[in-house]
């Protein structure tokens, strides 16, 4: 069993990728200090100094020196950014410029006072903010922080001093720094300075600040900064035994469960099981109980909570929401899966009597937890004042406590009607089956007054002596005591029966949205309507005004969905959208970033990053965390479906340019065909006749000229075609539709063909009846050539060609039938296809364009083209156009001849 | 009257089609002069008084319905001009502006001939020659003077709109005229857009004068800009 335990291999990758960040991230190093005045900003810039002087690229983003001039002799030489400048009613103040660090970018920024809170409408409601914002990019930072803004140690230094410091900073920020660096002075030497007039206390006035310099308190914060910085050191050691495989000890993995609720004391609690989690280099979790009475919880309360957890997801903590019935219970079992060994708990104030009822909750605590330790921490009662009182809750339960005095009034009555058949005993079940009525209606409030009301009208009205309270046998108290116990111990029951029922039904609700947007999501095709049908779903389930975003080509974000998100058309609110999407994290109203946005803005995050934003606004009032995990539960739902839609719409993009590829290669090897044969034949024949020098027999000349002239009229024709298909599919032709006589169209196809129709049998079946119909009589002239050209080539001489036209409902369908071959089967579709060729093709000039173009002016038109086979052999070509409504009118001409006659 | 030797001012800027034009004019019996840009060709037509033009519309000067717009102001030497083929809107508008005729590239010296010879022929006409008062081509005959049609043996019976629109074509036989040339002069300068009057009228005078009206042998359509009436 002496097995060295070795790393494990999760651990190494996480290690591994922790390394990869911090190498393209900023490095973070902290003068740490204990108190104010020990020389912490005389130290750091003394250490920027001396970088400077190695030529590294140093500026000064923010020092206060507070007008002490050996602090500003060390500046000199320095390069100070600019600050800030901005106005906060009517007050000019002035902040670290931060975008001005960034954009200057140099290696090193010293930025003063990491716990300094900025000025309203600065980005950032806290400094540590830009401090994280200049290390992702890349730009090391040196800061100071003193040991009392300290989050977790904060309360502490309260006790100690006396004096709370608002102003905060999560450990998990100092845990980040690459480095810190204590700077030490004994607690005497410090006084020393003070006395001199050396330390610049700005947070306190006058006997606060000589309480808190006290020696004995210095002496306790001393211990404390070096305490914080010893467990760093630890930390940094256990770390270097990890990475070089040191055999040691590894510590057993410890786990701390604090247990909160809606009191302000648990924030001590947070902060104490975060001091033992650390110490103890344990993982911790935050855990709240929701059981059914969470839902009577005052809005304050709710708040109070929300800040709780809130505080210890800021301290690193794991949290989590159990519902159930009995908090222990469902503590404890949390506790059991997650291993946990140590919990912590407050000692709560509970009233006697429900102690006694239920037995308290700590001691039930202790008693199921078995191995785990339980810790219980005290509050200081004082704590509690902080509670508002739970007010306006009652006021519209009216209604139902009316209804308690109703059900108790029907129940007398009921029971009045019976009295003379019933005995005393099952009058008393009456009353009771009307308080658990009340309690399943109208709560425990209500039905615990109608426990009291029942027993009141019961001795009232039935007891004897009736019609007074007197009781005229004292067995009537025991009666009346047990049948009050009983009665609210129904209505209890029944109430809590009721509570979990609507929490149940909460959580239903919230389960089923997400489902059904998930599933709306899933089956959505297009990025549009998965935005759509999100955003419909958000706007519903939080009941406020949505908005999601997606970014453009260029990266800016545009709305893609709203639901009367007034917010999301303002320029200030989008530039909040647009610092979430860039930074892939949350921004605006209820977060660090941009708290005086009037929406929050969540990233739709996939593993590449953000792919949009969803905006959430109610009013002006923040989510509660509950929501906002809903919400991101949402936004990661719409994030997958976006994604999966963009990767469709880019496979579509690349599969349509595989197929423009395909074109324009069947393109290139028939143009290069057909406009090279032509051309080789007029240059051949051209060639010959130049060099002849008489001895050419006068037929073979005139043979020559007649093949340049053809190969000429058919070069023409081709590219004919060419530019006619190029431009009908850039769109490039305006068609001009103009009301036409079909006949005139059809006659001018025929002229046009005039020469190579020669000998051929043209038959037209054209009715007088036939209307005008608009259409642009160039393109679908030439769409007729294209079809009789199609039908001379393809068929022998001998056959003739029948062109015929006619109505079918609100078309026009013209017909030109052959009686060649037929076509083969499959070909009836492929014959449209540009360069398609007929199989058996023999040398027959011409692209295999023709067919398209006329497909293209069909489609052009609203119209189409189909091509089958006839009945008695041959194919038939049938064009069909729009007829576009009722033909214009002429004006009526009088019927009189003009010929003399 | 039509001198024994033609002079044809062909205007392109195009060497090799001027060097055809030139080889295959001379060939038929015409004096040629050339001119490459508008410019040249204005100043030309000034100076050589040429019996006819042939104008590339082309050119890289500038626009050939202005060109046919200056020179319509002082001089009514008829115009054929030269124009590829989809740029019909071209071809309207320089013979709205007062082209006589037009070709379109490529075409064959047959006929360019029979357009110059048609073209040469209303010059003359226009310089003062009386009017043939009966017009005559294969079967069809129309009588001007007695407002008289015939086909053949037999007489039509047209109506008065038919009639006019006959009688419009017959006197610029040969030639292109466009929808709205003949809008105007048929039914009168107020009407501009209505180019479905014409189509219905020469439809119906088709069925009057042809025998298989979709295969016409008198009344021929230009596709995209109007109707020739063939003198044979």
């Amino acid at each position: 069993m002496s097995e060295p335990r070795r790393p494990d291999p999760d651990e190494l990758l996480a290690r591994v990728q922790e390394e990869e960040t911090r190498k393209t991230q900023g490095r973070l190093k902290v003068f740490f200090g204990a108190a104010p005045g020990v020389g912490k900003t005389y130290t750091m810039l003394a250490a920027a100094r001396a970088l400077r002087a190695d030529g590294v690229d140093v500026a000064v983003g923010w020092v206060e020196t507070h007008g002490r001039r050996e602090t500003e002799a060390l500046l000199e030489g320095l390069e100070i950014l600019p600050r800030r400048q901005l106005s906060y009613r009517g007050t000019r103040l002035e902040e670290f410029d931060l975008d001005l660090a960034l954009e200057r970018r140099p290696t090193l920024v010293v930025v003063d006072e990491l716990a300094h809170t900025n000025a309203p409408g600065s980005r950032h409601a806290k400094r540590f903010r830009d401090v994280e914002e200049l290390l992702r990019a890349g730009i090391d930072v040196y800061t100071t922080l003193n040991v009392q803004h300290l989050e977790s140690l904060n309360d502490v230094v309260a006790q100690i001093t006396g004096v709370t410091v608002r102003e905060t900073v999560p450990d998990a920020v100092l845990d980040r720094a690459t480095e810190i660096e204590l700077v030490d002075l004994p607690a005497e030497e410090l006084r020393k300075r003070l006395a001199e007039g050396k330390v610049y206390v700005p947070e306190m006035a006058g006997r606060a600040a000589e309480s808190f310099f006290r020696e004995g308190n210095l002496i306790a914060l001393r211990e404390l900064a070096l305490r914080r910085t010893a467990e760093r050191v630890d930390a940094q050691m256990q770390r270097y035994r990890h990475e070089h495989a040191v055999r040691a000890t590894w510590p057993t993995a410890e786990r701390v469960l604090v247990c909160v609720g809606p009191s302000p004391y648990a924030i001590r609690l947070v902060r104490a099981a975060r001091r033992m989690a650390a110490r103890l280099q344990a993982e911790w979790v935050a855990v709240y109980v929701e059981t059914p009475s969470h839902l009577h919880l005052a809005d304050a309360d709710r708040e109070q909570l929300e800040r709780t957890m809130r505080l210890a997801d800021q301290l690193g903590a794991e949290t989590a929401r159990l519902t159930g019935g009995d908090d222990v219970e469902e503590i404890l079992a949390y506790a059991r899966r997650r291993n946990v060994t140590k919990l912590v708990v407050g000692k709560p104030a509970e009233p006697r009597w429900r102690t006694l009822l239920h037995g308290s909750f700590v001691e039930r605590l202790v008693r199921g937890s078995g191995d785990v330790d339980v810790f219980v921490i005290s509050g200081k009662p004082e704590d509690d004042v902080a509670r508002e009182p739970v007010a306006g809750r009652t006021h519209s339960r009216w209604p139902a406590y009316g209804s308690a005095g109703l059900a108790v009034a029907l129940c007398t009555l009921l029971a009045a009607l019976l009295a003379e058949r019933l005995a005393l005993a099952n009058i008393i079940m009456v009353y009771l089956l009307g308080v658990l009525v009340v309690a399943l209606r109208a709560g425990r409030g209500p039905a615990v007054l109608s426990s009291v009301l029942s027993v009141a009208a019961f001795d009232f009205f039935f007891v004897p002596p009736r019609y007074t309270f007197a009781v005229g046998d004292t067995q009537y108290v025991l009666t009346f005591a047990v049948m009050l116990a009983v009665a609210l111990v129904i209505s209890n029951l029944a109430a809590r029966v009721r509570d979990q029922a609507e929490a149940a039904r909460a959580q239903e609700r919230r389960t089923a949205a997400l489902y059904a947007v998930s599933r709306a999501c899933a089956s959505a095709g297009e990025t549009y309507e998965v935005v759509r049908v999100a955003g419909r779903h958000l706007a519903e389930v939080f009941e406020g005004q949505v908005a999601i975003l997606l970014p453009h080509r260029d990266g800016r974000l545009k709305v893609a969905f709203s639901a009367d998100a007034a917010f999301a058309l303002d320029p200030k609110e989008l530039s909040v959208a647009q610092w979430c999407l860039d930074h892939a994290q949350p921004a605006g109203l209820g977060t660090a970033t941009l708290p005086g946005s009037a929406a929050l803005y969540l990233p739709l995050l996939v593993a590449r990053g953000a792919v949009g934003v969803v905006g959430i606004s109610r009013g002006r009032a923040a989510l509660d965390s509950e929501r906002v995990h809903l919400l991101e539960a949402f936004a990661s739902q719409i994030a997958l479906a976006v994604e999966r839609t963009n990767l469709a719409a880019q496979a579509q993009v690349a599969l349509l340019l595989a197929e423009t590829e395909r074109t324009r290669s069947a393109l290139l090897a028939s143009v290069s065909h057909d406009l090279r044969t032509p051309l080789a034949a007029i240059a051949g024949a051209a060639s010959t006749l130049l060099r002849d020098s008489g001895s050419l027999p006068p037929e073979t000349r005139r043979e020559l000229v007649q093949s340049i002239n053809d190969q000429a009229g058919r070069l023409n024709r081709f590219i004919g075609n060419l530019l006619d298909m190029t431009r009908l599919e850039a769109g490039a032709i305006n068609i001009r539709k103009d009301w036409q006589p079909v006949e005139e169209v059809i006659g001018a196809a025929l002229g046009q063909l005039e020469g190579r129709l020669a000998g051929r049998e043209i038959r037209t079946r054209l009715p007088d009846s036939l209307p005008l119909v608009p259409l642009d009589t160039t393109l679908v002239g030439q769409a007729l050539v294209n079809v009789l050209e199609n039908a001379l080539k393809y068929t022998p001489p001998a056959t003739p060609i029948e062109i015929s036209a006619r109505v079918e409902g609100t078309w026009l369908i013209v017909e030109v039938g052959d009686r060649g071959p037929g076509l083969a089967a499959g070909e009836e579709l492929r014959v449209f296809e540009k360069f398609y060729r007929h199989a058996s093709e023999d040398g027959q000039p011409g692209a295999g364009l023709g067919l398209a173009i006329a497909k293209a002016v069909a489609a052009a038109h609203g119209g189409r083209i189909t091509a089958a086979n006839r009945p008695g052999g041959g194919a038939v070509f049938s064009l069909a156009l729009p007829l576009g409504g009722p033909p214009p009118e002429l004006p009526a001409e009088a019927r009189r001849d003009a010929t003399i006659t | 009257m039509v001198s024994a030797e033609p002079l044809v001012l062909i205007v392109d800027d195009e060497t090799p089609i001027r060097r055809f034009l030139r080889a295959s004019l001379a060939g038929e019996g015409c004096r040629v002069a050339e001119a490459a840009t508008a410019a040249e060709a204005l100043e030309k037509v000034a100076s050589l008084r040429p019996d006819v033009v042939v104008l590339d519309l082309g050119l890289p000067d500038r626009d050939g319905s202005e060109v046919i717009r200056e020179v319509r102001e002082w001089s009514q030497v008829p115009i054929v001009v030269l124009s590829v083929r989809d740029r019909e809107n071209d071809k309207v508008a320089a013979l709205e502006a007062g082209a006589d005729d037009y070709l379109t590239k490529p075409f064959g010296v047959g006929e360019l001939m029979a357009r110059l010879r048609v073209a040469l022929r209303h010059g003359s006409a226009a310089g003062g020659g009386a009017e043939e008062p009966v017009f005559a081509s294969g079967d069809l005959r129309v009588d001007l003077t007695r407002r008289q049609v015939f086909v053949g043996a037999r007489e039509l019976r047209l109506t008065p709109i038919e009639y006019k629109l006959l009688a419009v074509l017959v006197k610029n036989a040969g030639k292109v005229l466009t929808h709205r040339q003949l809008l105007h002069q048929v039914w009168g300068p107020e009407y501009g857009d209505e180019n479905h009057y014409v189509r219905v009228y020469v439809a119906q005078l088709r069925h009057k004068i042809e025998e298989d009206p979709a295969r016409p042998r008198y009344l021929r359509t230009e596709p995209g800009v109007g109707y020739r009436l063939v003198s044979e």
